[in-house]
């Protein structure tokens, strides 16, 4: 183990020496000169835009930098292609999954590598080689070489991704935003994993966003801002804070606001008494004016399902609904909109936006479904409407040069503000946020939590889905937490990560409240 | 009890197992129905007699060889509209060429061979190196092959001589020959879909040809040999008709409307209009249905034009019914 400690110490596997990257009218990258060493997990943090996607993708080889030299096991090597970084041990996974979901698990592993004589596939040996490469890394019991990838889970997916890479006997795997998808639990697992690729002597370089999992896994931390190499820490010696610093000149404390005060709190906007569907089970709260009422839970708690039986896309079939103090079905999102309820998506560019329409029009999106279908034509709502817009992008705060811009240039950070000015427009006074902050960089993040918190210091009541803990508790003036379907406990402002994780694994004992029977309930 | 359960659940792993494409449930429904109507308003021969059931087969051939080749095109999330007019030029030039000579066969099948290649080619070229969406460069190509037929060909020229018809009327035994043809096709179609590399980096290109991309496909090429595929099924099936009708005109391909009955058979048959997700059995079982109505509103004596109106149904329910079931598997 010494010896080779020391041989990693002196013989880095893989360097990158003065890359060089520009794009029209950006230096992508500049002079950045890094060492990644077999055994090793790195992690390459930094804000978007600061470089780290455009280093990877010219470590495997998607891009060609305009200046420096990658050295992989002490030769100098040039990708043209990912499919050469692959045959030479580079592979990378990338934000996006790369897998055919309607084809079989073995199938993706070996796409274009499958074993055969004169074109005919051997398919015994592609099982054995898939059944192999699964049980290099102990998933054998847990995924099946036959299985359909649509069937699988998003982290066994992410497994057969990382199994794919594996197979091309890769000693450098990059992992893009590996966690993005995963709940806690899941990534616990795949912390696992990446321990034992690293006993296998592989490098490992790692992005994410969440720091939280960069202090579990990395061993070294890298900062890049703006192109430019901040600095290599080694991850025991520092902290977060120093971290966060790092990348954005600031501290950690600034990251979210101060919470509600009792004072700001009001009257009950919305009340669910047992409300039901085929997700949801015996669903009772309250959410009042001018607090944040955070949801956490792990995957497939029903997070998702509830903030869309709320907005009615998938709405409740029993229990009742009260919004303003009124009994309410809504069973379709116009109904949601109509009662001034906003619902901000997980998924911006599918569901919140249209990415091809110009800023404003996406702006007055919620306003304009509101309108009967000539309104706008018969009463002089065209220019009006038009009038709100620079309001709105004030209050927002959008960085852009025209609201005419299609909305796909914005950073995911401005998106996400389009998003929150189109329910402005409406008038929406309940907002649902299904994670706010995913895939948004450090100051982005923090500009859309004071954006929160300002809402409901203008008597806007908002509930707030998240997987991320931290993003919870700095968040929320109560933390609702479910498993199952079901709510299965309420806890007080500011609680700890480990007493919600207790609470959504069902290990808790957090029933001190009203809720507790429903934790009962979901006991069964 | 075990002794009784067992086997029941032995049989429907089997039969899991052997994955039978959805569309066969609704090939069994449309003809029992069929039948039953077949025995209350006509003569039940739909059941009974075993020549009309081989006519529902012969009825399906030419166009369940030009679906095997729709299938691969469209699995590879392309789609070719130009196999109408290949079909047309097939027959036109099978007739034209052989002039009712037995030695000119030989001859004529390799030139509508290679028409049929250079055909596939180029819209595989197109639709690849010049990156023009599938749908509007075959429909390109149709209207320039139209043209060019039109311009040249007016109506019957030449003919097919004795010789030729033993592919549209012969028999090995009972079986017809052009069914064994149709078998062949499928088979072979299943073969390359199923068991080569050819196949699966189809099905790779057509689920997401960035995935394919990376894995080091080569997608251009992929999908130009499934056009190339394509018309080729296309060609054999112009020699089917011709070899039926005896003699080939301009009109004979756009008349059976074998572009878009081809793409609804497919669909029928369970492949993605997206691509990456399907097969030739299931699109074999969506040509049966139609050959099953054909003879049915033969056998009763309806108007033939009703047919469509049961064939839109029947196409848009199978979709329907694909889409709702994989909801409910996601869900």
């Amino acid at each position: 183990m010494a010896v080779q400690e020391t041989q990693a110490e002196t013989q880095p596997l893989l360097e990158v020496r003065n890359i060089t990257k520009r794009f029209p009218g950006v230096v992508a990258l500049n002079n950045v000169s890094l060492k990644f060493y077999p055994g090793e997990v790195h992690a390459v943090v930094g804000e978007n835009g600061a470089g780290k996607s455009t280093l990877m993708k010219i470590i495997a080889g998607a891009y060609t930098p305009d200046a420096g030299e990658i050295i992989l096991q002490g030769e100098r090597v040039s990708f043209a292609h990912p499919v050469e970084a692959y045959a030479k041990g580079v592979s990378i996974i990338f934000q996006e999954f790369n897998l055919l979901p309607e084809r079989s698990v073995a199938q993706n592993i070996f796409l274009g590598r499958e074993p055969s004589r004169f074109g005919i596939i051997d398919r015994r040996q592609l099982h054995r080689d898939t059944e192999a490469v699964l049980k290099e890394l102990g998933v054998e019991n847990l995924i099946s070489p036959s299985a359909l990838v649509s069937s699988l889970s998003v982290a066994n997916q992410q497994i057969v991704e990382i199994a794919k890479a594996i197979s091309y006997d890769s000693k450098v795997l990059i992992m893009d935003e590996p966690t993005a998808a995963l709940s806690s639990v899941e990534v616990k697992m795949l912390d696992d994993l990446v321990e034992r690729l690293k006993a296998r002597g592989m490098a490992i370089i790692f992005i994410s966003h969440r720091l939280g999992e960069v202090f579990d896994i990395a061993d070294k931390i890298t900062v890049l801002k703006d192109g430019q190499l901040v600095g290599t820490v080694l991850t025991k010696n520092t902290t977060p804070q120093e971290v966060v610093f790092m990348m954005v000149g600031r501290e950690l404390d600034h990251y979210y606001p101060p919470l509600g005060k009792p004072e700001d709190f009001g009257e009950v906007v919305l009340r669910v008494t047992d409300g039901s569907n085929d997700f949801l089970k015996n669903i009772s709260f309250e959410l009042r004016k001018g607090e944040v009422l955070g949801v956490a839970g792990l995957q497939g708690s029903g997070r998702t399902e509830l903030a869309q039986a709320l907005f009615g896309v998938v709405p409740f079939k029993g229990g009742t609904l009260e919004v303003h103090g009124k009994v309410q079905m809504i069973k379709n999102p116009t109904q949601a909109i109509a009662l001034r309820m906003g619902f901000v998506t997980e998924d911006r560019k599918s569901e919140g936006l249209f990415p091809r329409q110009a800023i404003c029009d996406n702006m007055l999106l919620a306003v304009r479904s509101l309108q009967p279908v000539f309104g706008y034509i018969f009463k002089d709502g065209l220019p009006k409407e038009r009038k709100l817009v620079p309001g709105l992008g004030k209050r927002v705060d959008i960085r852009t040069d025209s609201y005419d811009r299609e909305v796909q240039f914005l950073s995911g950070g401005n998106q996400q503000k389009v998003v929150l000015a189109k329910w402005l427009a409406s008038k929406a006074d309940i907002f649902i946020f299904d994670e706010p902050t995913r895939g948004i960089d450090v100051e982005a993040k923090a500009g859309i939590h004071d954006m929160i918190r300002e809402l409901t210091k203008q008597g806007v009541a908002v509930l707030m889905i998240s997987s991320e803990l931290p993003e919870i508790i700095g968040m929320s003036d109560r933390i609702l937490v479910m498993r199952d379907g079901r709510i299965a406990g309420e806890l007080p402002a500011q609680s700890s990560e480990a007493e919600i994780m207790l609470v959504a694994t069902g290990h808790g004992q957090a029933e001190n409240n009203h809720s507790s029977v429903q934790a009962e309930a979901g006991k069964e | 009890m075990a002794t009784t359960t067992l086997p029941a659940n032995g049989s429907k792993n089997f039969f899991r197992s052997l994955r039978i494409p959805p569309v066969y449930y609704f090939l069994v429904v449309v003809f029992v129905g069929g039948a039953i109507l077949d025995f209350i308003f006509a003569d039940g021969q739909m059941v009974t007699n075993p020549a009309i059931l081989t006519n529902i087969f012969v009825r399906s051939v030419a166009l369940g060889i030009v679906a095997v080749g729709q299938t691969f095109v469209m699995i590879g999330a392309s789609i070719d509209l130009s196999v109408a007019l290949v079909i047309s030029v097939t027959a036109v030039m099978t007739s034209f060429i052989m002039n009712g000579q037995t030695e000119n066969v030989p001859k004529a099948i390799a030139v509508v061979f290679l028409i049929g290649a250079f055909t596939g080619l180029v819209n595989g070229l197109i639709i690849t190196k010049l990156k023009v969406n599938a749908f509007i460069a075959t429909l390109g190509t149709t209207l320039i092959l139209r043209g060019v037929l039109n311009a040249t060909f007016a109506n019957f020229k030449g003919s097919i001589p004795r010789s030729f018809e033993y592919f549209g009327y012969g028999r090995i035994g009972p079986i017809p020959v052009s069914i064994l043809v149709l078998l062949v096709v499928v088979l072979a179609g299943w073969f390359v879909l199923a068991r080569t590399r050819y196949g699966f980096q189809l099905y790779g290109t057509g689920g997401s040809s960035e995935v394919a991309r990376l894995s080091g496909l080569r997608t251009d090429r992929v999908i130009i040999i499934a056009h190339i595929i394509c018309s080729m099924t296309a060609v054999l099936t112009g020699l089917f008709v011709v070899s039926r009708l005896r003699a080939g005109a301009p009109w004979i391909g756009t008349d059976g409307v074998y572009d878009l009955e081809s793409v609804a058979t497919t669909v029928i048959g369970g492949t993605a209009l997206a691509g990456g997700r399907g097969g030739v059995w299931g699109t074999l079982g969506g040509v049966l249905i139609f050959g099953v109505l054909d003879t049915l509103f033969n056998q009763l004596g309806i108007n033939p034009f009703m047919k469509n109106i049961l064939r839109g149904l029947i196409i848009i329910l199978a979709v329907a019914s694909y889409t709702i079931r994989s909801k409910r598997e996601a869900a």
